[in-house]
């Protein structure tokens, strides 16, 4: 799905070599779990993109107890109140709290990203690794979707299947069912058959062991935290996406608050609350920021451990 | 020194001829477009909604709207429809009339292609200008303050809605400073260019951090290899080295990524056409999407993954033809 974020990533070549190839033995990642935490707290970017994810997650659960305000009643004698005591950030046109809004809509957009990313990773590692371990015509099948789909503008994909699959959250779903397991695909296939070159695979063939004993238990360990730091990239865009079809009127229907449409609502008064449609923004900036910063920490972390 | 013969070599290593690569290249261009037609429109005909009911509106009679539905060709099955599609597409290369309007899609596209394309093209050159710059500056002064701050550069943006990065250009240079109009498109080239600068800076920010992070790598490649320890310690001034040597090295893979991610700079375009209020492809596509004119939708479908197959088969050929490993001797 995002060709662009792929090819910046050390893919193979970097795994290939993290691997030892003389071993008969699979690599385990697991094998040094307990040391993790410790090792964890070593690299920085790990533990700011953390906090600043728990941060969001705190405020987003407890909003309801943070601000006396509800998020979707209107309240048209304070409508586009400049920030002030009480509107930490002001009112937005229908009179209703621009921060208790921005907050809620973290739940709406976060819940949504989550979910719409389990099932794309789930059958995306699945179908990449079928195809990258068993090759011939699954391969072949599989590398031209992919490409069929990554050559194609990301955009023009997302707004045809979101408006055809109807407006709102089940849209999302439907979407990145359809369209998001393709970059963690293209990924687990291209790990698998380099691990698939490596001699431990050749040894436990030669021992019998069923593919799918192989593909679960020796080769899933060590694509897993590649597939994760993908992951964490690919949610910024699942995010961005989101926010995007919100804005064209396409994504989540008003008044549930999200940030999409938040930008959106917020775009007629420009010139006078320039805030309402500039800090929902910074809001998805906040979050892909933390989400990159998780990601980078992660692939630090499993990178000097091999 | 025995001579090696390239061409038979490369034909004896497995490598297709010249000719041959084209010709798959070309192939699999097609099967993709065709995919790409042929999912749009089983896709868009799945949506809730009938057009007969929105052209004609809430008091129609039925009687009314299965005569719309008749002309429209509506009241077939969807594989009669189909049929009628390919037929058309075929014998007038369209994908038939809008049914909101009744004008033909092929010229209601060519009405609005000169805006887009002038937007594109003016992204692209931006955001090549601006990655060479900034790539050249953090591979120069790699580890110091500058390449740390280009290098933070992609996490911030990553995260930031293409459509968000419009409002607040306009925010800025359009409210607060006048540089340039708020939106719309002005009258004649050169007020074209004028009002399409904001717009096009938009599109190319979402591009230069990837091809930075990508240059800088390569560059970086480029400048640890022997042949540059080799020019420096031939006093060949560091100007030359950069830019003859290194820059041109370093670049094919940064064109490559260039053109895997047209199809995404495309794809940004027609959403920040409609943060500009440009009357471009993009709002013809969210104007057609709102009122379910489907020949319309598909027409912008397929003239999209022409346009992007096109440009990727470009790229593959120039990419080729460029790179010394595998072009043939002379």
């Amino acid at each position: 799905m995002f060709a662009m974020k792929i090819n910046d990533l050390p893919l193979n070549s970097e795994i290939a070599a993290g691997t030892e190839t003389e071993s008969l033995l699979p690599p385990n990642p697991k094998s040094s779990g307990q040391r993790g935490w410790s090792r964890a707290r070593r690299i920085p970017a790990l533990i700011a993109g953390s906090i600043m994810m728990l941060l969001l997650i705190l405020a987003a659960i407890l909003i309801p107890w943070l601000s006396p305000y509800d998020p979707i009643t209107q309240d048209l004698s304070a409508f586009l109140q400049p920030p002030s005591a009480q509107h930490w950030l002001g009112t937005d046109q229908l009179g209703r709290d621009l921060f208790t809004r921005l907050i809620y809509a973290a739940r709406t957009d976060l819940g949504i990203m989550v979910l719409a990313e389990i099932i794309p990773f789930v059958s995306g590692i699945a179908i990449g690794m079928l195809a990258g371990y068993y090759g011939g015509w699954v391969n072949t099948v599989v590398s031209l979707v992919t490409d069929t789909f990554i050559a194609f503008p990301f955009y023009l994909i997302v707004i045809i299947v979101a408006f055809a699959s109807g407006a709102g959250a089940q849209g999302i779903y439907i979407t990145f069912m359809l369209v998001g397991w393709i970059v963690f695909a293209r990924v687990s296939r291209g790990l698998t058959a380099s691990l698939r070159q490596q001699e431990w695979v050749a040894s436990a063939q030669t021992l019998g062991l069923p593919g799918w004993q192989i593909l679960l238990r020796h080769l899933l360990p060590n694509i897993l935290p590649q597939a994760v730091v993908v992951l964490m990239t690919d949610m910024v865009g699942v995010l961005v996406a989101i926010v995007t079809l919100g804005y064209l009127g396409i994504g989540i229907a008003p008044p549930t608050p999200d940030w999409g449409t938040m930008i959106a609502d917020g775009q007629s008064f420009m010139t006078t609350a320039w805030w309402l449609s500039a800090v929902p923004g910074f809001a998805v900036v906040y979050t892909g920021i933390s989400l990159s910063l998780i990601g980078d920490g992660l692939s630090d972390l499993w990178r000097r451990k091999s | 020194m025995t001579k090696i013969n390239i061409r038979t070599a490369r034909r004896e290593a497995g490598f297709p001829s010249s000719w041959r690569w084209i010709a798959i290249a070309a192939l699999r261009a097609l099967i993709v477009i065709l995919c790409v037609t042929t999912a749009v429109f089983f896709l868009i005909r799945i949506v809730p909604g009938d057009p007969a009911k929105m052209i004609l509106g809430e008091y129609a009679t039925d009687e009314s709207i299965a005569a719309l539905r008749h002309t429209l060709g509506l009241d077939l099955s969807l594989w009669e429809q189909f049929m009628r599609f390919v037929r058309t597409l075929f014998t007038q290369g369209d994908t038939g009339n809008s049914i909101v309007s009744g004008v033909s899609v092929r010229e209601l596209i060519a009405a609005r292609t000169p805006v887009t394309l002038l937007l594109i093209a003016l992204a692209c050159v931006l955001a090549i200008a601006f990655s060479l710059v900034l790539a050249v500056l953090a591979a120069t002064n790699k580890d110091k303050l500058l390449d740390h701050l280009i290098r933070v550069f992609p996490a911030i943006t990553l995260g930031m809605p293409v459509f968000w990065v419009g409002l607040l250009l306009i925010l800025l240079f359009g409210v607060r400073l006048h540089w340039f109009p708020v939106g719309g498109v002005k009258e004649g080239w050169s007020g074209m260019l004028y009002s399409l600068t904001l717009p096009a800076i938009t599109v190319a920010f979402s591009q230069i951090p990837t091809l930075v992070r990508s240059l800088r790598a390569q560059m970086l490649d480029v400048l640890e290899s022997d042949f540059v320890v080799t020019l420096r310690a031939a006093r060949i001034p560091r100007r030359v080295i950069l830019f003859k040597h290194v820059l041109r090295n370093a670049a094919l893979p940064t064109l490559m990524l260039f053109g895997v991610n047209l199809s995404y700079l495309i794809g940004g375009t027609l959403v920040v056409e409609q943060v500009f209020g440009i009357k471009g492809i993009g709002s013809l596509l969210f104007t057609s999407i709102s009122s379910r004119d489907f020949p319309v939708i598909q027409g912008i479908a397929l003239y999209c993954a022409v346009a992007v197959v096109a440009i990727g088969l470009l790229v593959d050929i120039v990419a080729w033809w460029l790179d010394p490993r595998t072009k043939e001797k002379r």
